[in-house]
C-alpha cells in the first residue's frame, strides 16, 4: 500500500464567533482530518451543525466577528493565517476549487457560460489568446460534461444539472489539489444527485486525465455521501463525533456513534425514525456530551466531555487494518460495538 | 375529495407550464406526486390549494367546485388546505417571531382567542422549545424554521394538507420528524395529503400510493 501524503490537513480546527454582549458561539471545535488526493471524505451533519462554518473556514469566507485556533495545512500554507491577498492570489481556485450549493447564485447572470469559463481561465492559466481561450473554455466545459453548444446560454436559461456542471467546470479550471464540494446536491432530483456525485468522483479519481484530486464533501444527504465517500466524518454541535471508512459506516459493522445511528435510522430506506429532541444551540453548550439530551445510552459518565479516541478493531475482521490506514475514531463514552451479522440478529 | 380535472396552468400567457393534467384524491389519502424540479408539480400543487389561478380545468374540494383562487376564493375552502413549502425561508415573513408565524393564520380568520393554547400546543408537536418561539426565522436553522411552517399550516385544523418539497432542504432526522408530525396529525383528524417531491423513496415510504409527473401530462 503506498503512503498518500494527505493534500489537506485539519489539526485542532476551531471557530469561535463573537457576539454582542459578549456570547461566544462554538462553531466549530477541534477538528481534526486529513483528506488524501484520490479520495473523498465526506463531512456530514445536520444544518448548523457546524460543517458549512468549517468550509468558510477553509476558504477564507468567515466574517469579521470570527476568531480562528489550530491549522489547515495545504502543503505548507496554512488557511487559517492566510490573508485574503493570498486567497484571492494563490487559493481560491488555484489551490481550492469550490463546488458550490447553489450554482444559479455563484454564477453571474447577466453573462453567458462561455464569457465566464474564458474568463477563469484567463485569471488562473497560463493561456492566452482569442482562440486558445476559446478552447481552454471548451475543454473546460467537456472535462465537467457541460454540452458544449449551450456555452452561449446564461446561467437562468440552463437545468439545474447543467448549471451544476458549469459551476464544477469552473471549479475545476485552475486544476487545484483540493476541491471542496458545499452541499452540491442541495435540492436536486435523485437522479441528477447520482450523476452530479459520479461526475465529481471521476474527477477525485483522475479518469478526465491530470492528476488525481482529493474531494472534501460537505452534505447532509447521506445517500449521496454513501454513493461518493471513502471515508465519513460527522458532524455534531461543532464537533467531529466519528471518523471512519464509508463501507464500515454505511453497511457492516456500521457507525459506533449514536447520534451517527440516529441519523442513519432516520433514512426512509432505513427504520424512517427521527432522533427526538432537537441540536443544543452553539452558544450555550454543555460541558459533557452535547448528544446527551436526546441520547438513549447516556449515563452519569457523558457529563464529561468523552474524547475522540481510536475504534478498537472488530473482533471478528479476516484482515487487520492496513498499516498507515487512517484509524476509525469516535467520541462516546458507551459506543456501538462491532456487531457481526449473526450477533445483530440474536 | 380533491379533484382535479383537465387543468392547465402557467403564468405567462399562451405560455402554460403544463395542459390538461388530472388528478383525483380520495378522502383521507396520501398521495406522492413524483417528478423532477421544474416539471410544473409545484404549480400543480398551488393551484390545488387554490393558491394558482389556472388557465383552464375544474377543481372541486369535498364536492365543492372551486371558482374562485387566492384571496377570492371563500375563506371555507381556502382554510380547507395546510400548505408547507420548500423554501421555508422565502414563505415566512421575516419580521415574525416564530410564535406569531404560527399564530397569523387565527389572527387572520379572527380566532385571537385561540392564539395562546394553539401555539404552544403545536410547538410541542413539531418539536419547538419555547426559547425558539421569540425568535424571528435569521435567528433559526432551516430546519426549526420549516417546524414553525408546519405548525402553521397546521393551526387551522385543515382538512387537506398540501406539502411541496417540504423536506428537500432538510437532513434526514428533521425529514423523519416532520412527515411524523403530518401523519400523527392525518391519523387523528383523517386529513388528506398531496406530497410534492422529486424523492421517490421518501414519497414511497410517506404515501399510501405514488404517481409520476410523466404520467400525467403524456396525454
Ligand atoms: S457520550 Fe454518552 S451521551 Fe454522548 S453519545 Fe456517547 S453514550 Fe450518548
Amino acid at each position: 500500500m503506498t503512503e498518500r501524503a494527505p493534500v489537506l490537513s485539519v489539526r485542532g480546527l476551531s471557530v469561535r464567533f463573537l457576539m454582542p454582549g459578549g456570547r461566544r458561539v462554538a462553531a466549530v471545535t477541534d477538528a481534526h482530518f486529513d483528506v488524501a488526493a484520490g479520495e473523498c471524505l465526506a463531512l456530514i451533519g445536520e444544518s448548523g451543525c457546524g460543517k458549512s462554518v468549517l468550509a468558510s473556514a477553509l476558504l477564507g469566507l468567515l466574517p469579521g466577528n470570527a476568531r480562528t485556533a489550530g491549522a489547515a495545512l495545504l502543503g505548507d500554507l496554512d488557511l487559517l493565517t492566510a490573508d485574503e491577498r493570498t486567497f484571492a492570489r494563490t487559493v481560491r481556485g488555484r489551490l481550492v476549487g469550490l463546488v458550490p450549493q447553489s450554482p444559479a447564485a455563484h454564477l453571474t447572470p447577466v453573462r453567458t457560460i462561455r464569457s465566464q469559463l474564458e474568463e477563469t481561465v484567463a485569471e488562473l492559466t497560463d493561456v492566452r489568446g482569442r482562440v486558445a481561450l476559446r478552447q481552454a473554455a471548451e475543454a473546460a466545459a467537456e472535462r465537467a460534461a457541460f454540452p458544449v453548444d449551450h456555452l452561449d446560454h446564461h446561467p437562468h436559461e440552463l437545468s439545474g444539472g447543467l448549471a451544476q456542471r458549469a459551476a464544477t467546470a469552473l471549479a475545476l479550471v485552475g486544476d487545484a489539489p483540493l476541491l471542496l464540494a458545499d452541499e452540491p446536491t442541495t435540492g436536486l432530483d435523485r437522479d441528477l444527485v447520482d450523476r452530479t456525485v459520479d461526475e465529481l468522483r471521476r474527477h477525485v479519481d483522475n479518469v478526465t486525465g491530470g492528476r488525481s484530486r482529493a474531494l472534501l464533501m460537505i452534505t447532509h444527504d447521506l445517500a449521496a455521501a454513501e454513493r461518493i465517500a471513502d471515508r465519513i466524518a460527522v458532524m455534531y454541535a461543532g464537533r467531529i463525533v466519528e471518523l471512519a471508512d464509508a463501507t464500515d459506516f454505511f453497511g457492516t459493522p456500521g457507525p459506533r456513534h449514536p447520534y451517527s445511528r440516529g441519523l442513519l435510522d432516520a433514512l426512509p430506506d432505513r427504520a424512517f425514525t427521527p432522533i427526538p429532541g432537537l441540536p443544543p444551540e452553539l452558544g450555550a453548550l454543555p460541558d459533557g456530551c452535547a448528544f446527551a439530551a436526546r441520547c438513549d445510552r447516556a449515563t452519569d459518565a457523558c457529563d464529561a466531555l468523552p474524547p475522540l479516541t481510536a475504534v478498537p478493531p472488530s473482533p471478528d475482521a479476516v484482515l487487520p487494518p492496513p498499516a498507515g490506514a487512517p484509524a476509525a475514531t469516535v467520541a462516546c463514552h458507551h459506543p456501538h460495538a462491532a456487531l457481526t451479522e449473526a450477533a445483530d440478529r440474536a | 375529495m380533491l379533484e382535479m380535472r383537465a387543468i392547465t396552468a402557467g403564468y405567462a400567457r399562451n405560455a402554460p407550464v403544463f395542459r390538461n393534467v388530472s388528478l383525483s384524491l380520495e378522502p383521507g389519502e396520501a398521495l406522492g406526486l413524483l417528478g423532477p424540479s421544474g416539471c410544473g408539480k409545484s404549480t400543480l400543487a398551488r393551484v390545488a390549494a387554490l393558491l394558482h389561478h389556472p388557465d383552464a380545468g375544474s377543481l372541486t374540494v369535498d364536492g365543492a367546485p372551486v371558482r374562485r383562487w387566492r384571496h377570492r376564493a371563500p375563506r371555507e375552502q381556502r382554510t380547507a388546505f395546510g400548505v408547507v413549502f420548500q423554501q421555508a425561508r422565502l414563505s415566512a415573513d421575516p419580521r415574525l417571531a416564530l410564535t406569531d408565524l404560527i399564530a397569523e393564520p387565527l389572527r387572520a380568520t379572527g380566532r385571537r382567542e385561540d392564539v395562546t393554547g394553539r401555539v404552544a400546543e403545536l410547538a410541542a408537536t413539531v418539536g419547538l422549545t419555547a426559547d425558539l418561539l421569540s425568535r424571528r426565522p435569521h435567528e433559526v436553522s432551516d430546519g426549526q424554521l420549516q417546524r414553525a411552517c408546519l405548525a402553521r399550516a397546521l393551526v387551522l385544523r385543515p382538512r387537506w394538507l398540501v406539502c411541496d418539497e417540504m423536506t428537500a432542504m432538510l437532513d434526514a432526522s428533521t425529514t423523519a420528524a416532520l412527515v411524523r408530525v403530518v401523519e400523527d396529525y392525518r391519523a387523528s383528524t383523517g386529513a388528506g395529503l398531496l406530497a410534492v417531491g422529486h424523492d421517490r423513496v421518501l414519497l414511497d415510504r410517506w404515501c399510501d400510493r405514488t404517481v409520476e409527473w410523466g404520467t400525467l401530462t403524456s396525454g
